[in-house]
């Protein structure tokens, strides 16, 4: 006993002895946030968050949840409408395209400053877009400069062939405080679209330089992330950067400075939970504000206790794809009484949130492409009959890939969906071979890396609004996943892309979902609500189909 | 010493058998990382990048290097040293599994001892019974149960994570509980022990019925023991014996048995960090299963297996402590 007593003692004179070097931060956090330390108060907004951030500098990153961040500190010369994925006026009050579509001039909003004081002008604009052309060595991985490069095409210069020098992006001059203007080397149609992505957000050009945002070290495999990118982002955003625990918490303080409405939310915290049951309960049990990709299952739930689910408008496809590599699908006519077969209304309506679109395009109806005039396949089950008949299918069977123990914002559950599907298939005389598989790797690997596949369900959630960010990514070159080659396809997607006036450009893309539909390479099923949940208290959360959600316009009750 | 260097080819062995089991699990990591944009090139890209096509010999042999320079790799998922990711969450572990051990010890080793004293009375069956649940129920449904009642329904607990978020809280050591006390914020400091308690209980449960199961048995053996007798013939007083004879003599299988726990507790740690979304070593090697993430996988099962080790060759030690005889030369 005597042991443990002294060796007791000896433990709590080290640890006072500690103490007096672990001083509390606290006064000097106080000091700044002019808060109380403890309690929430009802200026600090608690956002559960999935994961950590990948990048504080938005210029690194392609994630949602960097994005989520990065949305609240930074601001790009373009943002969008609000509620919709249209492009409108943020940093940059106005633009005029040239003739040509090779120069861009934008007209500047005047007396905006950084989170560091210094001014927001023609000069910053264009010290960004030389930034993130001049990229070299380990900042051109595509795991930092995903977005730049896929818009962009290239770097200036770059040991990549296929990046050196092949971007479109040519010069950016600044004949005045107020105006920026861009030159292009070639017609990039979606590029007032992309520039609403927060990876080209406005950054503050002296705190890039003195925290040496481009000092990324370690190799591409193990990108080592510069001070800036994880402890100074300085934009010109409502919010400004307090602290970031890995693990933990990004915490955002109100900018007093901010030029625009400032709003009555003067702390957010994101607090990181990974497991979506346990973000239901955080906010169940009061530990949270709300939180973002709430499953189909808890939203009526969360209603019926009071929550609040906001949806966002789907920016999104889920579809039912046809292999062409299975013989048995080749035929356009068995593909079409399959697609007649799909009782889509019905699938919906069992298997989807409520507020979901049934879709008829491979684009939801708020992108710029999306055409009326498609052909619809509607529900028909006799006529499917009728068309496996005239193909000589009529005892037809099918391969059907579906993944398992997967969520995805489009596809909440796949496995209800194949439910659906096959047993509207079995009912025209379809035998459906069910091969379920785990998403990643079995499911993803199968469906991209092999043709070995049928009929399948996958989707895609797309970036902003352009119509080559939807049916580029799935029909503008050959693949495994469709297992078709149609060069004519190919071209007119291609094509449409390269349309200098956004008229024209509309009208192209308009035929070419048109096109595609007549193919029918497979069937748009629906285009699925995505859900957040709040606490009642929160009013007014800005839901974008694009997420461009800033969180000044919320307010919260007491 | 001796046992010091046993550890070597231990770990060695070790190091081969994780590696090839990582590595047999089915896909890659690639896929994993990539989803919907994958495509054979990406993936391809990916692979090349970290070396997984290369032959899985010269894979084990450059990571064995590796490690032997202390560069337990990167992750795929976060992109970060693998050691960085560790140190960042391992207090948290060590918060959460301390805190266990202490509540299945400090009440294992009385209860186990009580029951013994009153065997075949109702303290007894009670506690044998109690101890019977505790080992069947599973960690997880445990900690989801408590966390549905104490945290979501009552609100007497907080839900998830390690602090109140909405806390300002100061982490010179990332070991909360003490932060609190050493920068004297002494309200963090009682909030993080609020968000230990929920994951603790749970995580807990069965090394507390195991412990209370073999304590009770080990001292109703003692307790009969000739010694015993003897001691208590000769005249030793019973305060005096049950302290310095029958307790001190039923330890030696209780320490055994807590050494065997802190793997059970690592392993529990895995679920119930995952329940409470606290954020430690275990909610992330989960993720790291889930993604593939096979230089997490790698390091962080191998850092669990050396603090398994070391906690054991402590174990052994202390039987010196306890009894004399146990001593290595």
């Amino acid at each position: 006993m005597r042991t443990i007593l002294k060796a007791t003692a000896v433990t709590v004179a080290a640890a006072m002895a500690l103490s007096a070097c672990a001083a509390s931060e606290r006064d000097e956090n106080e000091g700044e946030d002019g808060g109380d330390s403890t309690s929430s108060g009802r200026d600090t907004f608690i956002f559960a968050a999935s994961a950590d951030p990948a990048s504080l500098d938005p210029a690194f990153a392609n994630d949602g949840e960097s994005f989520r961040v990065a949305r609240q500190i930074f601001e790009g010369l373009v943002g969008t409408e609000p509620g919709t994925a249209d492009p409108a006026p943020l940093l940059a009050e106005s633009w005029e395209v040239s003739e040509d579509g090779l120069e861009y001039a934008f007209d500047l909003k005047q007396d905006v400053t950084f989170h560091d004081g210094t001014p927001f002008d023609g000069e910053a604009v264009c010290a960004n877009f030389e930034r993130w052309n001049n990229f070299t060595g380990v900042l051109q991985s595509e795991s930092l400069s995903y977005y730049w490069q896929k818009v962009n095409g290239g770097f200036a210069s770059s040991d990549v062939e296929s990046l050196d020098g092949t971007g479109k992006y040519e010069s950016c001059t600044a004949p005045d405080e107020h105006t920026a203007v861009i030159t292009l080397a070639s017609p990039l149609p979606e590029f007032i679209s992309a520039l609403s992505l927060p990876s080209f957000s406005m950054q503050s050009p002296a705190a890039l330089e003195e925290y040496g945002a481009d000092d990324v070290g370690g190799d591409s495999a193990a990108p080592v992330l510069p001070e800036y990118a994880t402890e100074h982002p300085t934009g010109t955003g409502p919010f400004v950067f307090d602290s970031w625990t890995r693990g933990q918490e990004v915490v955002l303080a109100g900018n007093p400075d901010y030029w625009g409405e400032q709003g009555q939310v003067q702390r957010i915290i994101f607090t990181v939970i990974d497991d979506p049951t346990a973000r239901r309960q955080a906010l169940q049990a009061g530990d949270i504000d709300g939180y973002d990709l709430v499953g189909p299952a808890d939203v009526v739930a969360l209603e019926e206790e009071g929550f609040q689910i906001v949806d966002r408008e789907p920016f999104n496809i889920l579809y039912l794809g046809m292999n062409q590599a299975d013989p048995e699908l080749e035929d356009l006519t068995v593909r079409q009484a399959i697609a007649h077969a799909v009782n889509k209304e019905a699938l919906v309506a069992q298997t989807l949130p409520e507020g979901t679109e049934v879709a008829t395009n491979f684009v939801p109806p708020s992108v710029a492409g999306w055409s009326g005039d498609v052909e619809t396949y509607e529900y028909d089950p006799e006529r499917a009959r009728e068309l496996l008949a005239e193909a000589g299918k009529s005892d037809l069977t099918i391969d059907f890939n579906y993944p398992t123990n997967v969520s995805r914002p489009y596809m909440p559950t796949p496995e209800q969906v194949f439910q659906s599907i096959s047993a509207d298939l079995e009912e025209v005389g379809i035998t459906v071979n069910a091969v379920p598989e785990p998403w990643a790797p079995d499911y993803l690997d199968r469906m991209q890396g092999t043709p070995d596949h049928g009929l399948h369900l996958l989707g895609w959630t797309g970036d902003y609004n352009d119509t080559y960010n939807f049916i580029g990514v799935f029909f503008g070159a050959e693949s495994n996943e469709w297992g078709f080659d149609d060069p004519e396809l190919f071209q007119m997607i291609g094509d449409a892309r390269y349309q200098t006036s956004v008229d024209d450009q509309t009208a192209a893309y308009e035929a070419a979902n048109e096109a595609i539909l007549e193919r029918l390479p497979g069937v748009p099923l629906a285009h699925p609500v995505p859900s957040l949940a709040f606490s009642p208290s929160v009013q007014g959360y800005p839901a974008s189909p694009v997420q461009d959600e800033v969180y000044n316009v919320i307010t919260l009750d007491d | 010493m001796q046992r010091l260097a046993l550890l070597v080819p231990t770990l060695l062995g070790l190091s081969v058998l994780l590696f090839l089991w990582v590595r047999a699990l089915p896909g890659g990591p690639a896929t994993a990382l990539l989803g919907e944009r994958a495509t054979p090139d990406a993936v391809e890209r990916i692979n090349a990048l970290y070396g997984f096509d290369r032959p899985l010999v010269e894979q084990y042999l450059t990571w064995l290097g590796q490690l032997l320079q202390g560069n337990f790799g990167t992750s795929t998922r976060t992109g970060r040293p693998v050691l960085d990711e560790f140190l960042v969450r391992f207090p948290a572990t060590i918060e959460l599994t301390l805190l266990a051990l202490v509540i299945a010890v400090g009440v294992g080793i009385p209860l186990g001892y009580l029951a013994a004293r009153h065997q075949g009375r109702a303290l007894d069956h009670t506690t044998v019974g109690a101890s019977l649940l505790g080992v069947t129920i599973p960690v997880f449904f445990l900690a989801f149960l408590l966390k549905y009642l104490f945290a979501v329904q009552l609100g007497w607990f907080p839900s998830a994570g390690r602090q109140d978020p909405a806390m300002i809280a100061t982490h010179p050591t990332g070991f909360y509980v003490v932060d609190g006390l050493l920068t004297r914020e002494w309200d963090a400091a009682w909030d993080a022990v609020a968000h230990l308690i929920l994951p603790a209980v749970a995580l807990g449960s069965i090394p507390l019925a195991i412990i209370t199961r073999i304590t009770r048995a080990s001292v109703i053996e003692v307790q009969n023991a000739d010694y015993v007798r003897t001691a208590r013939a000769k005249g030793l007083r019973p305060p005096r014996l049950r302290r310095r004879v029958v307790l001190r003599n039923a330890m030696l299988p209780v320490s055994t048995t807590i050494g065997l726990q802190v793997g059970l507790l690592l392993s529990g740690a895995v679920l119930t960090e995952t329940v409470f979304a606290f954020n430690g070593i275990g909610s992330f090697l989960a993720n790291a299963v889930f993604n593939l993430d096979y230089a997490v996988l790698q390091g962080f099962i191998l850092f669990i297996a050396v603090v398994y080790a070391v906690v054991n060759l402590a174990v052994d030690v202390s039987y010196g402590l306890i009894d004399p005889r146990m001593r290595v030369r």
